[in-house]
């Protein structure tokens, strides 16, 4: 196992840059999430720490081996791809020994770690197939066991479950990460599933546009976003931004008159300053229902029963507003919802920095 | 007409139009070809028109004929013509697909998966030397061959027709190779391949349906070109069949039951060789490898 730093990584495709300067560190045996909209450059990334593209300019290094201009094959890799990427005319056995056959492994080593691998991901029974003749959560268990059979220093995902449905995708993200803590391997994965990103992460990078916005443990990054990009992107559903409120003496002026009081300003610090325009951030999840001294009122426009709880689309003084509630809160269309909002988020309107220090 | 597909039953009246639709199609097609098969066997002299093709006098004489024709030269022991060009016919369109495919599949796959200087410009002036039919250049090609030397050769034939199967089977290959992910090839370098190794343990398999086809279509095109073979061939004993099934209905004598027996015979080879590339063309190969 090793770890991975990549560092200052620009690429260029002719004259579109698609990365920015990226930096990531990965500890050995951590598990880092590349996560961000389509088009940000995750994937590209992944390619370069595989050696699949070359990088512009910039350094990666496993360990204290400088790979940066190694071919994927020197770099003692595996990588898992969104096409899966089975050799179509091999068996599943043969897919999975295909890497170490290469490599010119002694047949009884072979055997075996094919045998535990298949053992390992319930592969066994599907050992003679040829890859078109399995399910698609079949195919993807192939695809990791070609990855693990091999044993490599370093794991690259690259959107492994997007193909799979809902259920499958809960299921093999559970594996995913029982088999990261069973092998103990360094791995980066790729995802835009923020659930998979919040549920996998023992650090989230989220990439916007070339760079690496924020980095974090999932939970600091969910609960203390440093760009309004990085508050909008994770969580489900996305953040509430009012635009047009202002800062005023122990509170936000906002839109439609009312006044949110602020109790705390101080992580603030010297930006809560009255008169001064910000950006505020609400979490859908972070209203409670509070009839006596309410926070805020909204009026309520369509409320949707989603199992456990209620999504309720509002309003506030003309902007919408996404709320999630019990759903026993027993709220309907057209109330008038006096909330509570437990945790707030300021951000400069001009740069989207979080206003916290 | 999958019932089960439509999730509905198909009545027995559409059943049999269909069946009668496919009977008629099959008819139309093999009609001439019964014709030949009863012409071959025919004993009577003139073919006469009539609407069964059964043989009339049935007899083997017509293809003993063209099968046991012999060369006999003055003072050498006489030898068996047909075979000879039988022989040729084959070896010069083997030949022909060997050098069509070996020559087209790096210059494909290079074509599908390099950029390069040049790249567009080339494959244009490629795809222009096809626009020309491959007679048009006979007399050129007479030319060059006489310079070689390789004038009523073999080689000399084959070189002419890998003028038209190369660039032929390039363009084929190229497109089949579009179609086999680039992925593959990627998992296969991560997986500790060089890149020819990936080419040749995972591209060329999933690509070989398309090479059989590819090099399929290269023997057929020479193996019943006729222009060329008589333009280039000089002896009798260097003819290719077709050139030799020509002579049977020249403009002196039209000998049309022994041009039925050579076609029938010349055919067998063909057949041959589609039940051999069969299990090469079974479509689908690449399926599943990659999801979608
Ligand atoms: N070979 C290439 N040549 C030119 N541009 C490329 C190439 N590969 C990627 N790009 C561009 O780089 C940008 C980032 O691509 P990348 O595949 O890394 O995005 P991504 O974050 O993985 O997106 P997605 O979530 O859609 O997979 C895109 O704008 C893409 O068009
Ligand atoms: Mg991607």
């Amino acid at each position: 196992m090793v770890a991975v730093t990549a560092r200052t990584i620009v690429k260029r495709f002719g004259a579109t840059e698609v990365l920015r300067g990226v930096d990531v560190h990965v500890p050995d045996g951590g598990f880092a999430v590349l996560v961000g909209p389509s088009g940000c450059g995750k994937s590209t990334l992944l390619r370069l720490l595989a050696g699949l593209e070359e990088v512009t300019s910039g350094e990666i290094r496993f360990g204290e081996r400088d790979v940066t201009r190694l071919a994927p094959r020197d770099r003692d890799i595996a990588m898992v791809f969104q096409s899966y990427a089975l050799y179509p005319h091999l068996t599943v056995r043969d897919n999975l020994a295909f890497g170490l056959n290469l490599r010119k492994t002694d047949a009884a080593t072979i055997a075996g770690r094919v045998a535990e691998v298949s053992a390992m991901l319930g592969l066994d029974h599907l050992l003679d197939r040829l890859p078109r003749a399995l399910s698609g959560g079949q195919r993807q268990r192939v695809a990791m066991g070609r990855a693990i059979v091999r044993r490599p220093q370093l794991f690259l995902f690259d959107e492994p479950l997007s193909n799979l449905d809902a259920a499958l995708r809960a299921q093999v993200r559970v594996e995913i990460r029982k088999l990261h803590d069973q092998l103990g391997a360094t791995s980066v994965y790729v995802t835009h599933d923020q659930v998979e990103a919040m549920t996998l992460a023992d650090q989230i990078f989220v990439l916007n546009r070339g760079v690496v916005e924020q980095v974090g443990p999932p939970r600091e990054v969910y609960e203390h976003p440093r760009t309004r990009f990085v508050a909008g992107f994770l969580g489900s559903p996305a953040m509430n931004f009012l635009d047009g409120v202002r800062v005023e003496a122990g509170g936000l002026a906002l839109p439609g008159g009312q006044t949110l009081a602020v109790r705390d300003p101080a992580p603030f610090g010297p930006a809560f300053q009255p008169g001064r325009p910000v950006s505020l951030g609400v979490r859908p999840h972070d209203f409670v229902v509070r009839a006596d001294a309410p926070d805020l009122v909204v009026d309520v426009e369509l409320v949707e029963l989603l199992g456990p709880e209620l999504q309720i689309h509002a309003r506030l003084g003309g902007a919408p507003l996404t709320v999630c509630l019990d759903s026993q809160s027993g709220v309907a269309r057209g109330d008038r919802l006096p909330l509570a909002v437990r945790a707030l988020h300021l951000f400069d309107p001009a740069t989207g920095l979080s206003l916290r220090a | 007409m999958s019932p089960s597909g439509q999730g509905r039953k198909v009545s027995l009246a559409e059943s049999i139009g269909a069946h009668l639709l496919l009977v008629v199609a099959v008819a139309f097609a093999l009609y001439p070809l019964l014709w030949v098969v009863s012409l071959a066997f025919s004993g009577a002299v003139e073919p006469t028109p009539r609407v069964l093709p059964v043989p009339l006098e049935p007899t083997l004489e017509h293809l003993r004929g063209v099968a046991f024709s012999t060369l006999e030269v003055p003072g050498e022991p006489d030898r068996w013509l047909f075979g000879l060009q039988l022989a040729n016919s084959i070896v010069i369109s083997l030949a022909t697909a060997l050098v069509g495919v070996v020559i087209a599949v790096p210059t494909a796959y290079a074509l599908a998966r390099f950029d390069f200087v040049g790249k567009e410009g080339g494959v244009r002036a490629l795809l222009a030397t096809q626009m020309f039919p491959a007679v048009a250049s006979a007399i050129p090609l007479y030319i060059i061959l006489d310079g070689l030397g390789l004038l009523g050769t073999r080689s000399g034939l084959v070189l002419c027709y890998a003028t038209t199967a190369v660039p032929f089977a390039i363009f084929q290959l190229r497109g089949a190779f579009e179609t086999i992910p680039r992925d593959l090839e990627e998992a296969a370098m991560v997986d500790g391949a060089t890149r020819f190794e990936a080419f040749r343990k995972v591209v060329l398999p999933a690509a070989r349906p398309a090479i059989a086809v590819t090099a399929l279509f290269a023997f057929m095109s020479a193996y019943n070109e006729f222009v060329l073979a008589h333009t280039m061939l000089g002896r009798e004993e260097m003819y290719t069949v077709p050139v030799v099934l020509q002579r049977y209905i020249s403009e002196f004598s039209a000998d049309w039951p022994k041009f039925a027996a050579g076609s029938l015979i010349v055919s067998i080879p063909v057949m041959i060789l589609f039940y051999i590339a069969q299990r090469h063309l079974i479509a689908g190969l690449t399926a599943g490898g990659v999801k979608g």
